[in-house]
């Protein structure tokens, strides 16, 4: 892709750049923990766009139903049960001039380490031919791939359920 | 197509906005915020790797759903935590709860 001629795509990769990164930038910044979870939302709906642009079609549908419908209602739930959210007058502790340095310092040492190496040079995907959902579906159960993974993740999400149910349940 | 590094770049910068989130932040439910603004960056690389370099294969995608289950289970269990502190506490600053410290 060059910047002379802009595409569809490039467009959409910038429509949803500016969704995932504001958002973010949205929830660290928020002084409203419901707006910050708003904000979330916003942000991992820009990631499910960048799936749909990479092919994982089955991915996006996924992020939306899990991360925007279950896990972004979860956050505002969670929110409200946890009174005195709505305002916070300090948002961020003392060190948080530290935790910015780590995070620009985290940024530049990937830039440096990853992005740097294949800069320029993986413009196009190896292969247009991609794997459907299909696959990805056969892939998980089948008993030479992903099936073992699979059943570590229903028992592990089991297991989170009714851990979550046993934390948050009042006793008295 | 819109070349791997800028969906590396984006992912970075994202992972590092979550890093911040989770260090300077004082709202626990803020910082759980934060670990799944990390856990998309991961994501969007994951997906991205896969995408270019081995679009036959299903380890990318698959991975990324195993990330999206941990992410939902850390999520449940994290915000229950959150809930049964603020019941006993009545707060959820993380620098008020100091229940281990000697």
């Amino acid at each position: 892709m060059s910047f002379g001629n802009f595409t569809p795509e490039a467009f959409a990769f910038g429509f949803f750049t500016i969704l995932t990164l504001g958002g973010a930038v949205g929830v660290v910044a928020a002084k409203n923990l419901v707006r910050g979870a708003i904000w979330l939302i916003v942000s991992l709906f820009g990631v499910a766009g960048y799936f749909v642009l990479l092919s994982a079609p089955f991915l996006a549908a996924v992020q939306v139903l899990v991360y925007i419908g279950a896990i972004g209602i979860l956050f505002t739930f969670a929110v409200m049960l946890t009174r005195s959210m709505t305002n916070l007058t300090e948002r961020f502790n003392e060190q948080w001039w530290l935790g910015a340095a780590a995070g620009v310092l985290m940024f530049l040492l990937i830039t440096l380490a990853v992005i740097v190496p294949v800069f320029g040079e993986i413009e196009e995907p190896t292969s247009q031919i991609v794997a459907t959902t299909e696959d990805l579906g056969v892939a998980l159960v089948d008993g030479n791939q992903y099936v073992l993974p699979f059943e570590v993740a229903s028992l592990l999400l089991t297991a989170a359920m009714i851990g979550a149910i046993v934390i948050a349940r009042d006793d008295e | 197509m819109v070349p791997l590094w800028m969906f590396l770049l984006v992912g970075a910068a994202l992972f590092s906005i979550g890093a911040y989130g989770v260090l300077a932040r004082r709202n626990a439910v803020a910082i759980l915020m934060g670990v799944e603004l990390m856990l998309n960056a991961v994501n969007i690389n994951l997906v991205a790797f896969w995408r270019f370099k081995t679009p036959l294969d299903m380890s990318g995608q698959a991975f990324a759903a195993f990330v999206f289950v941990v992410a939902a289970a850390e999520t449940a269990v994290g915000l229950a935590i959150i809930i049964a502190i603020y019941r006993n506490r009545k707060t959820v600053q993380v620098e008020d709860i100091d229940l281990l410290r000697l």
